[in-house]
């Protein structure tokens, strides 16, 4: 017989017991079972009818967004918003006509919301928001002929700035149906930034919403507060953004398309961020219009674009520094090579012009980047090849997206053979070799890459990671974390190249015959190159036209990127002028008054 | 390994039981999900896949003699083990906790697996002594360790409940096994001790439970509510409930997870004080036959399966309900046969099948 055949007698001791225990541990339950069932069942059947106590959310105040002095560039101000709860309205038809005629609104509007299949049961539903002073007067008046009708109020965000920083600060918005799935702890009706740092930084910003428990009575008013959580407020943000230097920058820029970026070299915080035309961004917060929304769409000059980093633009000369440094690096020139440039340089059987039609003579590459020579660089390209070129301009930050915490940053385009082969089936010619050179063909940069290229070369060739934020603090000041500079590269080139670079940008501004020299400022070197992009080739008259004779979309782009001090550098700018023209004279003079600012800005301001 | 005369000594009763439980848990889903709008199947139908599963898994182990699983006790909880540290590492993120573990089309928590896995190591530890005093602490220690580390684990996921169901496992199986009385009190202090150090290594979210049960002040738009809200529900259905499809407390979301882990507020809402008697009442039933099953078991193996199996059925059951009621921490168990998913329908039936297989062998050699 087995040996543990017996064994189980022994538990029949503590079976008794264990029983026992069970069923206490079930009459515990029926009693309380019937506690709530019978004894309390009264009670809890009124609270379940019409759902008598209800969750109504207290918004966080979101935190306040500053410049990097402490000036406020975003904040909030309380709003009134008109609220239905359709389970505590008996006559909607009715309802809807009073409100239509308070509010303004069409009554088959209201209807409609009302009736949104959607929505989760007991929520109230918003009819219209931020009311004014009068409506809210009407509405208070006739508080007992609207049932079901509240009014709540909300924090709402306002720019106190309007315009200014717009694409930086982003807007918020009410949260929609995608971003309800992917986006943990937020319900229908939150506010969410959308963009810009609202967007990025938006755990910060956010806070948590707080929520009283209240007893309702059968039209939905409140009859008590049963419990009530307060909201936590949400973190404040500082920029590297210098209000100051922004507010100059639009105003540079008025309403001409382009960008203005300035950034501390030694840091890669920016300092001016400004991408032109602009929208006041406290639209959406209040919930932005059809109307409103499709004149923001539809407009030519897309106000809604950033710039700065979602416009793409050919480099044009700007782009020579890059294919100077591989030139020298690679050793197909030094800086004593000569080359001759006539006025045009034949690839296969095409003419290609340097943008002077006499011809700089006999150049070296300091003249050639001091007075832009397009020839000297088609040789350099063409010695070079593609692929040399390419892997430089990448090695330039180029081609990829700087880093910058903002949504949406295009990477632009650095075209190799093999790209053109996948992408447009065909082989690369030599001739756009050559046309790449000056930044031309299918290079596509934004503004911030060119900013970050020149702060580069300014800071002894670190590629840093643009910040546009310094810190963030909770409301009672505590610092939670504080950006410092990160470095997330180095330029590919030896200190021999670089001092090369530097001299000849130098003399871009400084030298009378320099394509910089409208930059040129009394009491400061500054270091620049020119650019001029072109959107069209322009054939026919052999002419170079100015730009007035061009009709607008044709018009050349103009860049100007540079820095200041020379021998110390303090602030690099990048000028983009949409359709502007020549670099040297519709963005040289704004880098120039924008370093100016920067200058006189501290020694003001100490 | 499979008897003829098996299928004679099949409990019907007890299937008879659990075919009643499952047929009240179809019913009442149907009612709680009636207005949910999922993705493809129904929430009913899709149950009905998983028990059609879970019959099939819980016939096999009916079938095979519970001691051929004697040998695979330690390779089944290592494997279990080894999922849950898979679990941990690899698992996808579902509502900020790794618990699930992806297979094919099939997602499943390798840590019910593991509540199957500890009371088959823990019986086939404990068969083979036979000390007639009872056990002293040092006889604990391998039990204890082996209890620990998928608990310690589990809790890491974090998923409180079904780490408390193994700790309670260990600890009624070690009471059941007859502990010296001194060595009860010390093992006691050493938990209360514990408990500190146990609520240091807390989630916020968990700790927060803990507390709001305790006070439901503490967070009245989570929990609180929640706790609030079901007691309304279960409340408001009296005596006889307010008819079936006729509940409009559960059904309107205010209880979000109405359809597993509250759907015991479902039937008290609308079968009322009658229905949740009677539920319970079948629960009961159950417990105290298992309860049997295990005293009457043939061996010492056997009755500390049965016993097992009964041990987490019982707690599954109390904190479920005590949960949905008020009195229990919301700690997030399912209801055996009640709430919807497929691992706990799963267990539980591999569960049903080892209390039929250790009853139908009582008398066979």
């Amino acid at each position: 017989m087995d040996i543990r055949r017996r064994e189980p007698e022994e538990f029949k001791a503590r079976y008794k017991y264990l029983v026992f225990a069970a069923v206490v541990v079930f009459l515990i339950i029926f009693v309380r079972l019937w506690y709530l069932q019978v004894i309390k069942e009264h009670e809890f059947r009124l609270l379940s009818e019409n759902n008598r106590i209800r969750l109504r959310k207290i918004s966080a105040v979101r935190g306040m967004i500053m410049d990097r002095k402490g000036r406020i560039l975003a904040d909030n101000r309380p709003s009134f918003n008109v609220m239905v709860m359709p389970e505590d309205v008996d006559d909607l038809q009715g309802l809807t006509k009073r409100l239509s005629r308070f509010l303004h609104l069409s009554a088959s509007k209201i209807e409609g919301k009302i009736r949104d299949r959607n929505r989760p049961p007991f929520q109230p539903i918003k009819i219209k928001g931020d009311i004014s002073w009068r409506e809210m007067s009407l509405l208070k008046t006739n508080r007992l002929d609207l049932p079901g009708v509240q009014i709540s109020i909300e924090p709402i965000r306002t720019y106190p700035h309007g315009k200014v920083a717009a694409h930086i600060l982003g807007y918020v918005g009410e949260i929609d149906k995608e971003e309800l799935k992917s986006k943990k702890g937020y319900k229908m009706g939150d506010c969410v930034g959308k963009c810009g740092v609202e967007w990025a930084w938006e755990g910060h910003l956010r806070g948590i919403d707080g929520g009283r428990q209240v007893e309702v009575d059968a039209v939905g008013k409140e009859v008590r507060v049963l419990r009530e959580v307060p909201p936590i407020p949400g973190h404040n943000l500082y920029l590297t953004i210098d209000l100051d230097l922004q507010r100059y920058a639009e105003k540079l820029l008025s309403e001409r398309a382009g960008a203005i970026i300035a950034m501390d070299p030694t840091t890669g915080e920016i300092l001016a961020f400004c991408s032109s035309p602009s929208f006041q961004p406290s639209l959406f917060a209040k919930g932005i219009s059809v109307k409103e929304w499709e004149e923001l769409v539809s407009s030519p000059l897309h106000p809604l674009q950033n710039r700065g980093i979602q416009g793409l633009y050919p480099p044009g000369s700007v782009f020579k520094i890059v294919t100077a440094a591989a030139g020298l690096e690679e050793g197909v020139i030094t800086p004593r090579t000569i080359l001759y440039c006539s006025g045009i340089y034949h690839v296969g059987r095409r003419g290609y012009q340097c943008w002077r039609r006499g011809g700089h003579g006999a150049v070296d590459l300091h003249r050639g980047l001091v007075e832009s020579c397009d020839i000297f660089f088609y040789q350099v390209g063409e010695r070079l090849g593609v692929e040399k070129l390419s892997r430089y301009a990448e090695g330039f930050g180029l081609g990829r997206p700087t880093g910058i915490d903002l949504k949406g940053e295009k990477s632009g385009l650095i075209p190799t053979a093999e790209w053109k082969k996948d992408r447009l089936g065909e082989p690369w010619y030599a001739g756009e070799t050559v046309s790449m050179a000056i930044g031309q063909g299918y290079l596509l940069v934004t503004p911030l890459q060119l900013l970050n290229l020149i702060s580069s070369i300014a800071n002894g060739g670190r590629v840093l990671k643009p910040q546009i934020a310094k810190r963030v603090e909770d409301v009672d000041g505590n610092v939670l974390e504080e950006y410092r500079p990160k470095q997330i590269g180095r330029l590919p080139i030896s200190q021999r190249t670089l001092n090369e670079i530097k001299e000849a940008l130098v003399d871009v501004v400084r030298d009378k015959r320099g394509t910089g020299r409208a930059a040129r400022l009394a009491g400061v070197e500054i270091a620049g190159k020119t650019g001029t992009a072109q959107v069209i080739r322009l054939r026919g008259t052999g002419r170079r036209l100015k730009p007035e004779e061009v009709p607008y979309e044709w018009r050349d782009h103009a860049w100007f990127v540079a820095y200041a001090p020379a021998s110390d550098p303090e602030i690099a700018v990048v000028v983009l002028i949409e359709h502007g023209g020549h670099g040297g004279a519709a963005a040289a003079p704004i880098a120039g008054k924008m370093i100016k600012k920067y200058l006189d800005l501290k020694q003001g301001g100490g | 390994m499979i008897d003829k005369r098996l299928l004679g000594q099949l409990d019907v009763k007890l299937v008879a039981l659990v075919i009643t439980l499952i047929a009240i848990g179809i019913i009442n889903l149907y009612s709680a999900t009636v207005n949910l709008a999922g993705v493809g199947l129904p929430f009913y139908q899709r149950q009905l896949w998983w028990l059609g599963i879970g019959v099939v898994i819980g016939l096999l182990v009916f079938l095979v003699d519970y001691h051929y699983f004697e040998e695979f006790a330690y390779p089944f909880y290592f494997l279990s083990l080894l999922c849950i540290v898979c679990v941990l590492i690899y698992g996808m993120v579902v509502g900020g906790a790794q618990r699930w573990i992806k297979i094919g089309l099939f997602t499943f928590q390798p840590s019910e697996l593991m509540k199957i896995a500890l009371i088959f190591v823990l019986a086939h530890h404990f068969a083979k002594y036979t000390g007639r005093d009872g056990y002293r602490l040092r006889d604990l220690l391998i039990p204890a360790i082996i209890t620990i580390i998928p608990v310690g684990l589990i809790a890491k996921q974090p998923d409180l409940g079904t780490a408390l169901v193994l700790f309670f496992v260990f600890l009624s199986t070690v009471i059941f096994v007859k502990i010296r009385f001194r060595s009860l009190l010390i093992l006691l202090m050493v938990v209360i001790l514990a408990t500190p150090f146990f609520w240091a290594g807390l989630k916020d979210y968990q700790r927060t439970r803990i507390l709001t049960f305790l006070n439901p002040n503490m967070d009245p738009l989570g929990a609180g509510y929640h706790i609030i809200q079901s007691k309304i529900a279960v409340g408001s259905g009296g005596i006889w409930g307010k008819g079936y499809l006729h509940g409009t407390q559960c059904k309107l979301q205010f209880l979000p997870e109405h359809h597993t882990d509250f759907v015991f507020a479902v039937l008290g809402e609308e079968w009322g004080f009658v229905g949740c008697g009677v539920v319970l009442a079948l629960y009961l039933t159950l417990i105290l036959w298992g309860l049997n099953t295990s005293v009457r078991a043939k061996d010492r193996y056997g009755a500390l399966l049965a016993f097992g199996i009964t041990a987490m059925l019982f707690f599954h059951v109390v904190v479920n309900v005590g949960m949905v009621l008020g009195i229990m921490p919301v700690v997030g168990l399912p209801l055996p046969f009640l709430s919807y998913g497929g691992s706990s329908i799963i267990v539980t039936l591999m569960g049903i099948g080892i209390l039929l297989n250790v009853r139908a062998r009582r008398y066979m050699f």
